[in-house]
């Protein structure tokens, strides 16, 4: 960094100690003034304020205003008129028609009195509830306002798990684009995680070729979602594309993925795991050729098996590291809608409909204030869910270390 | 402190300056300067656009249109593109996006007046969305005053339904769409089979050729091939099956809302019943993923020589020529029912004189006019010499030389709807066709556009609300088994009743009264 740069925190003085030979007193107070103004310039409150502007206004300008804008869109109905675009305040009629209304079952899904499972479910859930927020009470450590948010938050639980419970483990449910985006989420977060730990593990060994199948396990993230997407859509088609003869060797020529919902779900979470699966690889690649060899080595040389090392020294060691990648998966998972709406275009029926499908196909026939509700309630899910998610792993981080 | 403040001051300001100078726009494409387009105004309104070659009448002019990226319907705009800046010296530019992208693009750039498009090939059935709020250019001058255009070669029915909307014209045809029914013409024959004539026939003949080999590759085939898929064409095949079940006293008879009171035909009544009860048979012979194919897919499989029976616009016809499918390749007018609705009870009747006065030989045909054929149309807050040059394109990609040749080649989705179209035969000969092949085509296609019960598509405002979200979900829900019949008539019937009370019922009953209106 050049020194005039370095942040100092005043002015730099660039007058020189002598008087220049020839020049006049005026002369010379303009130019201190000048270099003066210069030093200001180069001061750090002054670059703060240059550097630092464009970001606060890019912000504001594409994350603050659209999100503020949206709110207004979520409780309004577009329509065009003559030389204009009028918004229609309508309240809550788009979170109304999603939760209680014609989208309902599109959004929540059908959902129906659960099996003998699906109550054993509800009311094991329930139990651990009502015992976690009982001792709570009992500890009389918990201040009332405390204890009134965990009541709601346990009342909330029970209720999502009803609704997991009536679409899933019921007779004649199915779920709807909530609870479909959860599975693609918590299925493919356990994917991509479990194998990218996996290849991650034997890419750090000293196996040969290992820099070659570090870069090919790369390429995947390196292809936009679309094209995975198209690619695909040909390699599950089993009547013809690049792999039909393997299909047909498999006996499976008249076999289909697209028909069963939840063959076509397995079929979006394969596709979205290949994807983003290299990206779980190489960040834990990175946790793991960190790590301190030499307490691994003396944990062997102390007689624990690879197991017990790798349980209890690899990774409560990467923990952090994957603290960190799961809650950007999750964050990124819940918006998936390319794999789904390429491959199947949220079919069979809706069996595929992310809740980001559900507002795209608002959005595309201008139902903007529905789509900007969706989107709403997209945010409120993701932020409860990385809440939760934190707030559990901090607690776990916190007791190993 | 004063200092601190002015230079914070500065500091803010240079940031709006590089922020607003990020957010400026790039140099306007459409900003050709008067003075470098001399001619730019010169066609008066109406002027001759398509004349013979004139240089440099719109030279300096660039044009933006927005269209579908296909690659169909932007192939021939981009193919010609470049002839017709030599003719005109205007510059067109070809901004394809997806099929589901091309309304919403559309109609928030001219709402929100960013007008970035100067032209639009588009669907007409959005015609209702986009001229209510005055975004399109009246053309009706301009249209009967082109000798090239030759606006009385285009079919009664393109002109005065498709490119008319309150009796004004506002979009120049490029495509004439009809749904219509493909057939293996050189195995019905062999085997003493008739085409068609009505679904139960589709159905028997569908069901008999399911599994056979019907390419000679030892593979079993499939008895028919429709596009299913959620989200592509589905829906618009559910009206061709319930067309004729559904209306039967002519055209104007209207086959989606009864014209009384706006109640929707697709709700819970009989007919529907047996048209996606028919529509889901279909299925039954074909291949199995048919419920995820559009119609790529099914295209593909027909002119492979794999599918019996297939239902589609005019493409398969043209697409056949150096395929497999080549002079084996029939076409008929979609099928008909030996019954219909009574609107009154909501029950099936059987026709008669008096129930279906236009039936044919006993049978209700209906075919559906679907879509109604890519058109141009033009951005009314565009600049005067961008709306000159962008009419001058269109007209010149209509006029009958150009669309003479297009209509003949698979590759531009274009399908003929000029008169000139089904009278000279020497380009589709020229393209490949036989000449039999040719004429029953041809033939299939005159047998649907003169049929005085034919279904019109839906062109009122959320137009495509009605159809590509309510419709098309409940319908891929009902081929999924997510839903039986009455649950899927149902929620058709709700979600449509809910978005003409959004939109106003009473506006909606006359907007879809007058959409009917045409006078042949």
């Amino acid at each position: 960094m050049s020194p005039a740069l370095a942040s100092s925190g005043r002015s730099i003085d660039l007058e020189p100690d002598e008087p220049i030979p020839g020049r006049s007193a005026a002369g010379a107070r303009a130019t201190r003034r000048a270099i003066s103004s210069l030093g200001a310039w180069r001061s750090d409150g002054a670059a703060r304020w240059l550097f630092i502007w464009p970001t606060v206004l890019l912000i504001l300008v594409l994350s603050i205003f659209p999100l503020i804008a949206s709110v207004a869109l979520s409780v309004s109905r577009l329509a065009f008129s003559e030389g204009s675009v009028d918004l229609k305040f309508v309240g809550f009629n788009n979170y109304q028609s999603l939760l209680f209304g014609t989208e309902r079952t599109h959004f929540l899904g059908v959902l129906k009195a659960p099996n003998p499972i699906g109550w054993a479910i509800v009311i094991v859930v329930a139990a651990l509830t009502a015992r976690a927020f009982v001792r709570s009470m009992r500890s009389g450590r918990v201040r009332a306002i405390f204890l009134a948010i965990r009541l709601i938050t346990g009342v909330l639980l029970v209720g999502f798990v009803w609704l997991i419970v009536g679409a899933l483990a019921s007779d004649g449910g199915r779920p709807g684009a909530l609870i479909v985006t959860l599975t693609f989420v918590f299925a493919g977060i356990t994917l991509q995680y479990a194998l990218g730990l996996g290849l991650a593990m034997l890419a750090v060994q000293q196996v040969p070729f290992r820099r070659f199948f570090r870069v090919v396990f790369l390429i995947p993230l390196t292809i936009t979602p679309v094209g995975v997407g198209y690619m695909f859509l040909m390699m599950t088609d089993t009547s013809k594309g690049p792999i039909e003869p393997l299909w047909i060797a498999l006996g499976l020529r008249n076999f289909t993925w697209v028909t069963d919902p939840w063959l076509a779900r397995a079929a979006v979470i394969i596709g979205d795991t290949w994807q983003w699966t290299p990206f779980v690889f190489v960040v834990l690649l990175a946790a793991l050729e960190s790590l301190d060899q030499e307490v691994r080595e003396a944990a062997l040389v102390d007689g624990a098996s690879r197991w017990q090392s790798f349980v209890h020294i690899t990774m409560p060691a990467i923990l952090p590291v994957t603290t960190t990648i799961i809650l950007i998966r999750i964050i990124e998972g819940f918006k998936i809608i390319d794999m789904p709406n390429i491959l199947l275009g949220g079919g069979p029926g809706t069996a595929t409909q992310s809740m980001t499908l559900q507002a795209y196909i608002d959005w595309n026939t201008l139902n903007l204030g529905r789509s900007a509700a969706i989107a709403y309630l997209l945010l409120i899910l993701v932020s409860v869910v990385a809440t939760a998610y934190v707030s559990f792993v901090r607690r776990r981080v916190t007791e190993i270390a | 402190m004063r200092k601190g403040w002015s230079l914070r001051g500065a500091g803010l300001f240079a940031s709006l300056a590089l922020l607003a100078s990020a957010c400026a726009p790039a140099t306007p494409s459409a900003t050709a300067p008067a003075s470098a387009a001399p001619g730019a105004s010169a066609p008066a309104s109406g002027a001759a656009a398509s004349q013979p070659p004139q240089g440099d009448k719109f030279k300096g002019v660039n044009v933006n249109i927005l269209t579908f990226n296909g690659p169909q319907v932007a192939e021939p705009l981009q193919r010609r593109a470049p002839d017709f800046e030599r003719l005109t010296g205007a510059h067109i530019n070809v901004i394809a996006v997806g099929f589901q992208t091309i309304y919403d693009k559309a109609l928030l750039d001219a709402s929100t007046k960013t007008n970035s498009f100067d032209a639009y090939v588009f669907n007409p059935q959005w015609l209702g969305d986009f001229v209510g709020p005055g975004y399109l250019l009246d053309l009706t001058d301009r249209v009967n005053s082109d000798p090239d255009l030759n606006w009385q070669d285009i079919g009664p029915f393109f002109r005065d339904f498709n490119a008319t909307y309150n009796g004004k014209v506002y979009t120049i045809p490029l495509d004439g769409d009809f749904h219509m029914v493909y057939y293996r013409k050189d195995i019905l024959e062999k085997d003493g089979v008739k085409p068609p004539a009505t679904w139960d026939d589709y159905l028997t003949v569908a069901q008999k050729y399911q599994g056979k080999d019907l390419n000679g590759d030892g593979q079993p085939d499939y008895g028919s091939c429709i596009a299913k898929k959620k989200g592509a064409q589905s829906y618009w095949w559910i009206i061709s099956v319930a067309g004729g079940l559904l209306q039967s006293q002519g055209t104007q008879q209207g086959a989606f809302f009864d014209t009384k009171d706006m109640k929707p035909l697709f709700g819970p009544n009989e007919a529907m019943t047996k048209a996606l009860e028919t529509y889901k048979k279909t299925t039954e012979s074909g291949p199995p993923d048919e419920t995820n194919l559009d119609v790529g897919g099914t295209r593909g499989l027909f002119t492979t020589g794999r599918c019996a029976l297939s239902m589609d616009w005019g493409d398969i016809g043209t697409l056949a020529i150096g395929t497999y499918a080549q002079d084996k390749t029939g076409a008929t007018i979609t099928p008909g029912w030996k019954q219909t609705l009574d609107r009154n009870s909501g029950k099936l009747v059987n026709c008669d004189a008096t129930t279906c006065p236009k039936a044919v030989d006993g049978v209700n045909y209906a075919p559906f006019a679907s879509f109604g054929g890519w058109s141009g149309a033009v951005n009314a807050a565009a600049p005067k010499a961008q709306q000159d040059a962008a009419f001058a394109f269109l007209a010149y990609m209509s006029a009958p030389k150009q669309s003479g040749e297009d209509v003949t080649l698979g590759k531009t989705g274009y399908n003929p709807y000029r008169t000139s179209h089904f009278e000279n035969l020497d380009p589709w000969l020229k393209a490949g066709l036989s000449r039999d092949a040719a004429t029953n085509y041809l033939n299939a296609i005159k047998a649907s556009l003169q049929n005085p019960n034919m279904v019109l598509d839906l062109r009122i405002p959320l137009t495509k609300r009605y159809e590509q979200d309510v419709l098309d979900t409940a319908l891929a829900e009902y081929l999924a088994g997510q839903l039986d019949a009455s649950a899927t008539e149902q929620q058709i019937s709700d979600g449509w009743n809910a978005i003409s009370d959004e939109a106003g019922r009473d506006k909606q009953l006359q907007a879809y009264v007058a959409s009917l209106g045409v006078q042949r």
